[in-house]
């Protein structure tokens, strides 16, 4: 066991063995190292200006991901290096990304700038870099701008992402690999005392042998929501166990009829898998959150969190997924709805984790749609979502899967509206009123400052008629953004 | 105007060039300290307040002990503790630094934690016990019209004899539109660093667009002469207006802790109570009656707005007035009655925000001509270019002549030319007809915006500016720096004026010390004032060296050239760094103030006559937007903007604020919306639930242009403010989206609120539905 966090800052390799569990990365950086690049714009993880990325060696590259800092618990770094603004041009040399920033004019107030710059530098040492418009707004949904209304820094974008990567960091890839890959080892890592202590466990056993003797230890995963706890409840967590080394639980196994998915597989990672499975995944996926909380957010847990939201959660009911929990060395498996019990409490035993869901594939006969309602396209919370999984014999409906979020106090099936639907024709829109009304019954939506009851209830009734429309086979176009197609979503 | 004209004998080298922002490189690499990242002074102790509980009320008990007991608490301190006078209004003394005893709106400060570090401030804070009798709370318009309460008193315009107009008036429609607020959400949020110095002086740095106001306010809370006080601001993580009057507060709490506990003390809001406990745009619900001809003339207009002000007057005098100065927008009302009041409600005070009342006024009678446009059934921009001001129809309904009013016509149509404006009319009506579900408006819609601060004495403005004896140029003004470009465009006009390379100016935080007395960086007039006031600063000393030059050359004064970083007559030439020197050794002051005063404005609001703007600024946009009829989801498609900034001092930053002015309109009237309970409690006040635009909510065809006209004014080098006017083109999408919406059941006006949310969208599609056949939309 190790008893000390190892990670990588300005070029050489920290050990640190005594730390606030709670303390955030943005706080370490700007309080303890006096690195006031970053900025902290909104603490709560929804602007980007605290937006660093971490470098790791993984699966053979190194893999540069955008985080928030200021929502991230310093604890989570452990294995990475800490890339901020001020590392760009270390050289004296501006970086490709901060040289087009300055050349397309992209930069007013500058708040929020070094966020911006470490955003684009991540997608700079992507794989597949984002090219297409659609692309860096998706790269820059995490990060808010409110001076230059963003053309400049698209087009910033365009110029620096064109040619292949070449700066100190890919010229030097080699020996950055193998000191990442050094710093990644396998031991259970435990750092502080019984009263407070951040654990870092590596073995499945050692999880559950620490949530068996610490029920009441807070679990993180990606902590973008447990870090709220911390900056804006101002709650202290002095036990903490991050489950984001479990390998266990790193898994993703993707066969011809169900896809599973480990409880510790971050959005970002799941997201290729999710899109094979129906392209409205995909769009769904690229909507949910930022690209910043998708690289740590993860797929358990924005489960086990238990949001009467979760964009996920509706969406896996209405396909059929099964959760996966283990308490101790007892395994069990549900329906994923049975998860969700009601407003903020779900069929999870203390010390219980979420181990990961195994999603079925879609059938010839299944058709998916899932639509979400936001005031704003990317980067919200939606007021509606939709989720719908209908089986078809021929044009008449033999079964209907629907599941919403934002109707009731959880992610919750329409039982009634799918009752209705059995038997309907794909071909005549009359048939479908009876689950459009079906849907009273299923539920009572509240108004807040999202949407108003009333709204939330229409939206739904026009959903079902949307999904079918759809899947009937519409003349004109039904979205203001149009569906991707299979072919296009297989190819990302 | 050429551009290479010499201005009175100055070689523009850097004026009118795109040079970039003088912090650019330092935004990049994240080496631009704003005010949390100066480093602390030794001792620096950290602050979190304790806030109202509700909305309305009597405070009757203050339970600290358990604040107190937190072990790093090192003061708290409440109203009693204020050294001087517990107010921190802008003017009229109705703004408590603390509640004292009546709680106006929720989450109020009502005491002041002082701590060791500030994680354990905001968690001390917190343990306070605040007791309060709560009263019934006034929250929105119609609360505020029920008790009849204002914070200042109504106020009304009238030209021509409104009744006997619209009486003869071939139609007339009324109709209301409710207008909502904006929070500003600058990035960095409002933060004071106080510093005590010797005997009662106090150095603040503040994230402010008015120092001078931060320094009187904070001698005020102190009870010390203005001189004791200094305030310091070298730049703002944005403003737009927040930082005008609402970074006062945080800079007198600052101070009156730094006072009582000796020690340099840092007031940093977190988001969350910077959205609760600042000031937003006003919100307001606009009604009105209009008449005019069968060719949608206007004959008469007759305008209220019933306007939330929130718990203070802060600067609605002037943002009101603002909002009815641009009731008549582009276009010439024969008759016209524009009336307001100014509604006292229990929630924070409004305030401020790009465009000060502006963009209401232009967006409710933009709402009035599509209700024409919809009535008549002609088409909207038709209607738009028919009521135009136009030479001999070119009176606004405050009397003032609109003296440059042929520049916006031939614009117009530039803009329908280059956006193929009447081609994609057609193409949308048999998209529209074909579509079911989703529907597409377009609509292009002009801007004349009036520049100048409507109260008088704000527009003056002081320079101070040093030439060293290396040659190198110190360059400070009365202006803020929020991101504007406001000191690159000042150094590049004081650039030219000694024929330096830019590089040879530096730009200096805005302070107190060096010009004193500034109006508040705001009202677009930054470069305006400015500039011209560095200019005249720069010109002094200039004149100073061209005649040690002239006497060195042997020639008249008026023959030195200063260009390329020399100074040359003739054959006869040295560089501009020797002369500097020169100067020095023969005893020459190589340091001079600067100070300008708008000219021509004569508004006096008493009597109501006058001219309150010295000039307007122009530009027209046209948007074009895609609705889901079943969902009410909106996504713009397309945009062309047409501005005039004169003969622009920097294209590129002008045509930054002009992208990013249109995007934050953009946000104000689709997706940004602020959601108040009935008790008064901001439910929206942070990033996760009140949405500005996002990188994704740009059209790929975004384009903009600059209308290339001097200024006929003698403003700066002929050029024309920039920074609120294309806010307001953001009401370009907001009516096609109306546009949309009216193709479902057309020829009747759509009655669309502010901001467009889907759920907006979705209700106004009903109403309009209401009035066509009964056609369901899926």
């Amino acid at each position: 066991m190790r008893r000390s966090l190892r990670f990588i800052f300005r070029g050489r390799v920290r050990e640190l063995a005594a730390f606030d569990p709670s303390l955030t990365l943005l706080e370490w950086l700007r309080e303890d190292m006096h690195a006031t690049g970053t900025k902290e714009g909104c603490n709560e993880g929804d602007c980007g200006a605290c937006t660093v990325v971490l470098a790791r060696a993984e699966a053979g590259r190194i893999q540069y991901s955008p985080v928030n800092a200021c929502i991230l618990l310093l604890g989570q770094v452990d294995g990475a290096e800490i890339l901020t603004i001020e590392d760009l041009a270390a050289s004296g040399t501006l970086h490709p990304i901060q040289q087009a920033m300055v050349d397309q004019h992209a930069s007013q107030c500058g708040f929020c700038t070094p966020g911006i710059v470490m955003s684009l530098f991540a997608a700079y040492h992507e794989a597949e870099r984002p090219v297409t418009r659609e692309a860096l707004g998706d790269c820059l949904s995490g990060n808010l701008c409110r001076c230059t209304g963003y053309r400049p820094i698209l087009d910033a974008a365009t110029q620096a992402l064109a040619g292949p990567a070449d700066d100190a960091f890919s010229r030097a890839t080699g020996v950055r690999y193998e000191t990442l890959a050094a710093l990644a080892d396998s031991r259970d890592v435990v750092i502080g005392s019984e009263e407070r202590f951040f654990a870092i466990p590596a073995k499945l056993e050692t999880l559950t042998a620490l949530t068996t003797t610490h029920p009441d230890a807070t679990l993180i995963a990606g902590a973008t929501d447990a870090g709220l706890w911390v900056t804006k409840k101002l709650a202290d967590l002095p036990r903490i166990i991050a489950l984001g080394r479990v390998h266990a639980l790193r898994e993703v196994v993707d066969s011809e009829t169900a896809l599973f998915l480990g409880a510790s597989v971050t959005h970002a990672e799941a997201l290729p898998y999710l899109a094979r499975i129906d392209p409205d995944l995909e769009t769904l996926m690229r909507r949910f959150a930022s690209k910043q909380v998708r690289a740590s957010g993860t797929v358990g847990g924005n489960i086990a969190n238990g949001s009467p939201i979760g964009d996920l959660a509706p969406a896996l009911i209405a396909l059929g997924a099964t959760l996966h929990l283990r308490q101790s060395d007892t395994d069990r498996d549900l329906p994923l709805e049975e998860f969700f019990i009601e407003y903020g409490k779900q069929d999870r035993a203390p010390g219980e984790i979420v181990t990961g869901l195994t999603i079925p594939r879609l059938a010839a006969h299944q058709h998916f749609r899932v639509f979400k309602i936001s005031k704003r396209f990317d980067e919200d919370i939606s007021a509606v979502l939709g989720a719908f999984c209908v089986s078809l014999e021929g044009r008449i409906i033999t079964e209907a899967r629907i599941a919403f979020g934002g109707m009731a106090g959880i992610p919750k099936r329409a039982s009634a509206a799918e009752a209705a639907l059995v038997g309907a024709s794909l071909d005549t829109p009359h048939d479908w009123m009876a689950a459009i009304k079906a849907l009273d019954a299923d539920y009572q939506p509240i108004s807040d400052m999202r949407a108003s009851a009333t709204y939330r209830a229409r939206i739904a009734r026009a959903l079902i008629g949307k999904a079918l429309t759809e899947i009937a086979g519409a003349r004109s176009q039904t979205r203001i953004t149009s569906r991707k197609t299979k072919e296009a979503a297989h190819g990302g | 105007m050429a551009d290479d004209a010499p201005h009175d004998n100055v070689t523009l080298a850097s004026v009118h060039q795109s040079v970039p922002h003088d912090s650019a490189i330092r935004h990049v690499t994240g080496s631009a300290p704003y005010i949390d990242d100066l480093p602390e002074p030794r001792g620096t102790l950290h602050i979190a307040l304790g806030l109202a509980p509700v909305a309305r009320g009597q405070l009757v008990e203050l339970d600290l002990a358990a604040v107190r007991a937190k072990k790093g608490v090192i003061a708290v301190l409440t109203a009693t503790d204020i050294p001087g006078k517990n107010d921190v209004s802008p003017s009229l003394g109705d703004e408590p630094m603390l509640v004292s005893d009546e709680i106006s709106f929720h989450a109020q400060p009502v005491f002041v934690v002082i701590a060791e570090t500030r994680k354990i401030a905001r968690k001390a804070a917190r343990r306070g016990r605040i007791e309060a009798i709560p009263e019934a709370p006034a929250i929105d318009v119609a609360d505020a019209l029920e008790t009849g309460e204002t914070v200042l008193p109504d106020y009304a315009f009238q030209r021509g004899d409104i009744e006997a107009a619209m009486r003869a008036a071939p139609q007339t429609l009324d109709g209301e539109i409710d207008i909502g607020g904006q929070e500003h959400f600058y990035l960095e949020g409002q933060i004071a660093l106080a510093i005590p110095g010797e005997g009662v002086d106090m150095h603040i740095h503040s994230s402010t667009q008015h120092p001078s106001e931060v320094q009187h306010i904070v001698a005020r809370v102190l009870g010390v002469p203005d001189h004791a006080v200094s305030v310091e601001c070298r730049r703002m993580g944005g403003g737009f207006g927040g930082k005008e009057s609402q970074a006062s507060h945080w800079a007198a709490i600052a101070a009156v802790a730094a006072r009582l506990t000796g020690r340099p003390c840092k007031l940093r809001l977190d988001r969350d109570d910077d959205f609760i406990l600042t000031g937003k745009r006003h919100d307001m619900r606009t009604a009105y009656e209009v008449g005019f001809d069968d060719a949608g003339v206007i004959a008469a207009l007759d305008m209220e707005h019933l306007v939330r002000c929130g718990y203070s007057a802060d600067l609605s005098l002037g943002v009101v007035d603002r909002t009815m100065f641009h009731s008549d927008n582009a276009y010439y009302l024969p008759n016209a009655a524009i009336a307001s009041r100014r509604l006292k409600t229990n929630t924070v005070s409004n305030t401020a925000f790009r465009g000060f009342g502006g963009p209401q006024g232009i967006l409710a009678i933009e709402n009035v001509i599509d209700a024409i446009a919809r009535t008549t059934g002609r088409d909207p921009l038709d209607v738009r270019k028919a009521n135009l001001y136009r030479t001999g129809r070119d009176i606004t309904p405050y009397g003032m002549e609109v003296f440059d009013c042929e520049t916006l016509p031939p614009l117009i149509e530039r803009l329908e030319e280059t956006s193929r404006y009447r081609e994609r009319r057609a193409e949308i009506a048999e998209f529209n007809a074909n579509s079911r579900i989703i529907k597409r408006g377009l609509a292009l819609t002009p801007i004349k915006f009036g520049i100048s601060f409507t109260l008088k004495h704000l527009n003056q403005a002081g320079a101070l500016v040093h030439v060293y004896s290396d040659g190198s140029v110190m360059l400070n003004h009365g202006g803020t720096e929020m991101g504007q470009g406001l000191n690159t465009k000042v150094a590049q006009v004081v650039a030219d004026e000694f024929g330096v390379p830019l590089a040879r100016v530096k730009i200096t935080a805005t302070h107190t010390a060096k010009v004193p007395n500034t109006a508040p960086t705001a009202a677009s007039s930054g470069s305006d004032l400015n500039a011209m006031a560095a200019k005249i600063a720069a010109r002094t000393i200039r004149d100073r060296m061209a005649a040690e030059a002239a006497r060195r050359f042997g020639v008249e004064p008026d023959e030195i050239r200063f260009a390329g970083g020399q100074v040359s007559a003739g054959s006869s030439i040295m560089p501009f760094n020797e002369l500097a020197k020169t100067c020095f050794l023969e005893r020459i002051a190589l340091s001079s103030t600067g100070y300008y005063r708008t000219p021509n404005i004569t508004w006096d609001r008493a009597s109501k006559t006058g001219r309150p703007f010295f000039y307007f600024a122009y530009g027209a946009a046209c948007s074009e937007v895609m609705i889901d009829t079943m969902t009410g989801e909106m996504k713009l498609v397309a945009v062309d903007i047409l501005h005039d900034c004169g003969i622009s001092l920097n294209p590129a930053l002008d045509i930054g604020q002009i992208e990013g002015a249109f995007v934050q309109g953009l946000g104000w009237l689709t997706t940004e919306e602020l959601v108040f309970s009935p008790d008064g409690r901001l439910r929206t006040h942070a990033p996760s639930t009140y949405k500005i635009p996002l990188a994704s909510d740009i059209p790929e065809h975004f384009r903009v242009d600059l209308w290339d006209e001097p200024n006929r004014e003698d403003a700066i080098y002929r050029s024309k403010a920039v920074g609120e006017p294309p806010l307001m083109h953001g009401v370009s999408t907001f009516s096609a989206i109306a546009d949309a919406i009216h193709s479902v059941a057309p020829g009747h006006p759509v009655k669309l609120r502010a901001p467009a949310t889907p759920e907006a969208i979705l209700d106004a599609l009903d109403l309009q539905r209401g009035h066509g056949q009964h056609r369901p939309g899926g």
